[in-house]
């Protein structure tokens, strides 16, 4: 074994070594981190082409469901209050901006509703 | 050539009793949804009773789902949001089986049913309205009421942010049921061509070959989709408490 002076020495240089490895990789986790939980469908292979296709799926179904929600709030007022057709112009309009909301949303681009909140 | 729809054709496999004109009845659906409760129970409750410390091949797997689920609850809604985890886990647990019996030849895929999904993703919204109103009062509103907005543009944003919310279970459950749905219809579309091509002698034999690929290649895309769809369906859920648990100060 190695004298006592000359072991320290090795051992200090050794845990600077494994500190400056545990640095490197705190840093890629926090490269990476902030990111996993808002993108929703990346799923297990976000490279191959099928969890493109996910996302692509998801991206136009959360536009056509403000859409729809939109609408069918529009007409559900202008048949209760007779009011046709200024509810369904207009809540069809809320509706188109409200998917596109869902859009920016779930690709990652707008902050959540509650953004101020925690850190996205 | 095999019609592609049949398969999601609902039978009544024993008939119960009748409610008016409402006829109650097991179908093939429930039957199913049995099963999928059912391979549930037997995976949990087997693989728990005689656990071990260095866990076998199906107690790992029972755990290793336990700790998919657990994490993707902390990191989506705090360690607060593990209150859910039953909730959470039975949905993903239901979900992953109900795709993945699906595949199978002959069975029936519980969750191409849009009443299904769309039952399970409101469970999920008026859970969501449900504790958020109880933990938070009137105060859980302020979801639909953003940060740092100009009071002349307030109103036409909240009405945006409630439309939105509102779109929320549409969009979830239809995005399960589309799936499964019209990936089991690609499948059978192409597996109806092979059927179709090879009576059609030597040709039609060499011909048959592609779609037949085709099958084999989407049988794998369809098992790569039902647990993707699960963890997506399960992920968003945990995104949907996260705000019952926090709506916006």
């Amino acid at each position: 074994m190695a004298p006592n002076a000359h072991g320290g020495d090795d051992r200090s240089s050794e845990e600077a070594a494994l500190s400056a490895r545990l640095q490197r990789l705190g840093e890629t986790l926090d490269r990476k981190r902030p990111r996993s939980p808002s993108d929703d469908v990346q799923g297990p292979r976000p490279g191959s082409r099928f969890a493109g296709f996910a996302r692509g799926f998801r991206l136009s179904s959360e536009l056509v469901a403000g859409v729809i929600v939109g609408s069918v709030i529009g007409w559900s007022l202008d048949y209760w209050l007779g009011i046709s057709p200024w509810g369904l112009i207009v809540f069809l309009l809320l509706g188109f901006a409200a998917g596109v909301l869902n859009v920016m949303r779930a690709a990652g681009v707008a902050p959540g509703p509650d953004a101020g909140d925690r850190e996205h | 050539m095999a019609d592609p729809i049949h398969q999601f054709e609902i039978v009544n496999l024993v008939p119960l009793f009748k409610v008016g004109s409402t006829e109650f009845a097991i179908t093939n659906s429930a039957v199913f949804m049995f099963t999928a409760v059912v391979l549930t129970a037997l995976l949990m409750l087997g693989t728990t009773l005689g656990r071990q410390l260095v866990p076998g091949r199906l107690q790992s797997m029972a755990e290793v789902t336990y700790e998919f689920v657990a994490d993707m609850i902390r990191s989506t809604a705090g360690e607060e949001g593990l209150r859910f985890f039953p909730f959470v886990f039975s949905l993903f647990a239901f979900v992953t089986f109900a795709n993945v019996l699906g595949i199978i030849p002959y069975t029936f895929t519980v969750t191409s049913q849009i009443i299904v999904t769309a039952t399970l993703a409101l469970l999920v919204f008026l859970t969501v309205i449900g504790y958020g109103l109880y933990s938070h009062g009137l105060g859980f509103f302020r979801l639909f009421v953003p940060h740092g907005i100009p009071g002349y543009i307030l109103p036409f944003v909240v009405l945006i942010e409630i439309v939105s919310f509102l779109s929320r279970p549409v969009s979830h459950s239809v995005r399960l049921f589309a799936n499964m749905l019209a990936g089991h219809i690609t499948l059978k579309v192409f597996a109806g061509f092979v059927a179709g091509l090879g009576t059609l002698g030597a040709v039609g034999w060499a011909g048959a070959t592609l779609p037949l690929i085709m099958v084999v290649a989407l049988t794998a895309l369809e098992l790569l989709v039902a647990f993707l769809q699960a963890y997506v369906f399960t992920l968003l859920t945990c995104i949907y408490l996260a705000d019952a648990l926090h709506p916006g100060h």
